[in-house]
């Protein structure tokens, strides 16, 4: 009895002691500016929601003092995100990030009952008075990497693994086969859906697949480092996506189309101090230093390295632009007439392969 | 030395109850253990996991929404597992209830009719009972599992509703995203308190909740249904059918999942996606058995699991822990839960020593 006893005396000591550090934080000399930041999956070491995360952090670094940050990870994209993002705002959090495309109408409901704080949601499509939207030109990225692949693939078969026929995802898988094709015109893109964000499993069967119909160049629209792993295993090329994925392949990896988020989070978060914050619609890429290359892969050519920096050029500059027409999809049909550039609203209903994808999206 | 359990001649009945307030202590104290294990102050962290979520009427009304589909869906199981029929794939039945009930809610999207919702509910619970009926069929048909079917179909439930939200329920204005149009006013659940999102689902699981008690301590039914479970042979012999049990059992649980199902579409959604599906089906699994398989215990389970998921979230927000914190809650509840299952039935001693 007595050892029992002991033992929860000094349990009763230890929580004692512990509790007595509880003592409150003061306030800071000026109010900082409260961020809260929803993302939909673990941060992880790469990824969607770990590049988001490094642009935390670099917002972070830039405004430092004048800003404190808080995120909560794996949020689903169900009802439970309203009420994580309702707490931020309660909370006094006046600027919150909502950074998955599955809490739009949720983020909207909570931007209506706080007025005063500011919402920004990414990938999504609904505004108000409080609440912008921001998202990047992936397609940008998926260009380069098409170019770099159509120039050193040898059996001029790319294969992209790719979650769902959305337009942002058509977007990509298209820039990348234009890419390819305007330094090959042999070479064709085959593409394998795998229904899911994240799925390790089937991503990296269908990268098998792919490797197995002959691709020698691989990429993925999905979130996990299957597919670099994958190419690194199989002695073929890979393209990484979201972050810079060379540490799971070091020869394998080429190169990879990365999200900046940091410069927009630290303007934005400047904005909201300064009180000149407007909602709007940011679709940042190269030229907002939103969309990069990783480091490229000393195996690529230098002929082709130079061809890549060319074209980034022209991208930061707003003189090239990855869907200039001609553009014709895979039943031969002009899609976007030669010489015009194509516009956001019309990149945003993109529902088609264009010429130079080998697959047929999948039939309603 | 060596220990060894031994059975026990008479388990405590006064010990099965307390159980679950025994693993709900010793949760929490592990709990204290983890908190400073991070590094974090364990009261403070008490205080944000425990206290917080439920600090003001509102995180109250949070508390009772997230329990709503974990009272309804383990209820309905409660009547299954006490006769032994192990219905894992509540997770399905509810994804199927809450497209079927979409699918109305879509088809009348213009409707005004005061009809609309009752109807809704009833194809929520049809649509819940149908994807039971499958595992119920194959088990009284050809004696196959129904732990493995049941499961298996929650997986072909999350693929259908993931092909009707990607294909023919697709939202037309929605720039191709995965998501169904959002209701009309008349598909969505009346409001229980202005200003929050607790709404009529709560109502309902109340319902099923006092439906489940008559039926599983009250009626023949239920009698014939427990014998079955606790003593299949002597079911048998008093002519109990088998296969009605299990018809019942799985077909319970899928309609009380299906309904679970209709109230996320027609409550905090308002629309379908493919993001119906929270785990509900499977954690009220564990909360069927934190409640002893009992309505009043379930009631009071659904509370703590749901005060587990608002904590995870808090501690998130105010602590910088990671979001596992909340399935380490979880797991240290069922672990200590069955921990102490085990005793009841079970005492130790040394292995060698004549009892």
């Amino acid at each position: 009895m007595t050892t029992r006893r002991s033992v929860i005396k000094s349990l009763a000591m230890l929580i004692g002691a512990a509790a007595l550090p509880l003592a409150m934080h003061g306030a800071q000399a000026a109010d900082p500016l409260n961020i809260g930041y929803v993302y939909v999956s673990p941060i992880g070491d790469a990824g969607w929601t770990f590049q988001h995360d490094q642009g935390r952090q670099q917002m972070e670094a830039a405004l430092n003092g004048k800003i404190t940050t808080k995120a909560v990870e794996n949020v689903a994209e169900g009802s439970d995100a309203e009420r994580v993002i309702r707490e931020f705002a309660a909370s006094g959090h006046k600027l919150v990030f909502t950074t998955s495309f599955g809490y739009m109408n949720y983020t909207e409901r909570v931007a209506k009952q706080f007025p005063k704080t500011v919402f920004l949601h990414a990938t999504g499509y609904k505004m108000g008075k409080n609440m912008g939207i921001y998202n990047a030109r992936f397609y940008e990225g998926r260009y380069l990497t098409g170019v770099i692949a159509g120039k050193m693939s040898k059996s001029n078969v790319l294969g992209y693994v790719a979650a769902f026929p959305i337009p942002e995802v058509l977007q990509g898988i298209n820039a990348f086969a234009l890419g390819a094709r305007s330094v090959n015109p042999n070479a064709e893109v085959r593409v394998i859906w795998v229904n899911s964000w994240f799925d390790p499993g089937k991503e990296r069967e269908a990268a098998t697949t792919l490797i197995s119909q002959g691709a020698d160049m691989i990429t993925h629209h999905t979130d996990s480092t299957a597919v670099v792993q994958a190419a690194e295993e199989k002695g073929v090329h890979a393209f990484g996506y979201h972050s810079d994925m060379s540490k799971y392949g070091a020869r394998a990896h080429l190169t990879a189309t990365t999200h900046q988020w940091g410069d927009f989070y630290t303007r934005t978060a400047q904005a909201v101090l300064d009180g000149t914050w407007k909602p709007g619609s940011v679709w940042g890429g190269h030229k907002e230093g939103m969309i990069k290359l990783a480091p490229l892969n000393p195996a690529i050519p230098a002929d082709t390295v130079a061809k890549v920096h060319e074209l980034e050029a022209g991208l930061t500059a707003g003189t090239f632009h990855p869907f200039t027409g001609p553009v014709v999809d895979q039943d031969g049909k002009q899609r976007l007439a030669a010489g015009a550039v194509m516009d956001d609203a019309t990149l945003g209903k993109m529902d088609y392969f264009v010429q130079g994808v080998a697959s047929r999206l999948p039939k309603n | 030395m060596l220990l060894e359990l031994e059975a026990r001649a008479e388990p405590s009945r006064l010990m099965a109850y307390l159980s679950p307030l025994l693993a709900v202590v010793l949760t929490l104290i592990g709990g204290l253990i983890v908190f400073a294990a991070l590094g974090k102050d364990p009261l403070q962290g008490f205080q944000v996991f425990f206290l917080n979520p439920v600090k003001d009427a509102y995180g109250i009304s949070e508390l009772l929404l997230k329990a709503t589909p974990l009272m309804l869906i383990a209820v309905g199981l409660a009547v299954g597992f006490r006769a032994n029929v192990w219905n894992i794939g509540a997770e399905g039945q509810y994804i199927v209830g809450a497209a079927a009930a979409s699918g109305l809610a879509l088809y009348f999207v213009e409707s005004e009719s005061a009809m609309l919702l009752p109807a809704m509910v009833i194809a929520g619970a049809v649509g819940g009972a149908a994807w039971a009926s499958i595992p119920a069929f194959l088990r009284t048909r050809f004696n196959a599992n129904e732990i493995l079917t049941s499961l298996m179909l929650v997986y072909i439930a999350q693929l259908g509703v993931s092909w009707l939200v990607h294909g023919p329920w697709k939202d037309p204005d929605g720039f191709n995203f995965p998501q169904s149009q959002m209701f009309g006013d008349s598909a969505l659940l009346p409001m229980l308190v202005e200003g929050t999102r607790l709404n009529f689902a709560f109502v309902m699981a109340l319902g099923l909740l006092a439906a489940g008690y008559i039926f599983m301590q009250r009626s023949f039914l239920g009698f014939q249904m427990r014998v079955s479970g606790q003593a299949s042979a002597a079911a048998r012999y008093a002519g109990f059918s088998a296969s009605r049990t299990i018809w019942i059992g799985l077909l319970a649980g899928g309609a009380a999942a299906g309904i679970a199902g209709m109230g996320e579409v027609a409550g905090p959604m308002g629309q379908l996606t493919e993001h119906v599906a929270s785990n509900y089906g499977f954690a009220a699994i564990i909360v069927a058995f934190i409640g002893r398989l009992n309505p009043v215990g379930i009631f009071f389970g659904s509370l703590l699991m749901a005060l587990l998921y608002l904590g995870g979230e808090q501690a998130q927000q105010y602590l910088n822990l990671p979001s596992s914190i909340s399935k380490v809650f979880q797991g240290m509840l069922l672990f200590f839960l069955l921990g102490a299952d085990v005793f009841i039935h079970y005492r130790l001693r040394l292995a060698g020593k004549k009892s």
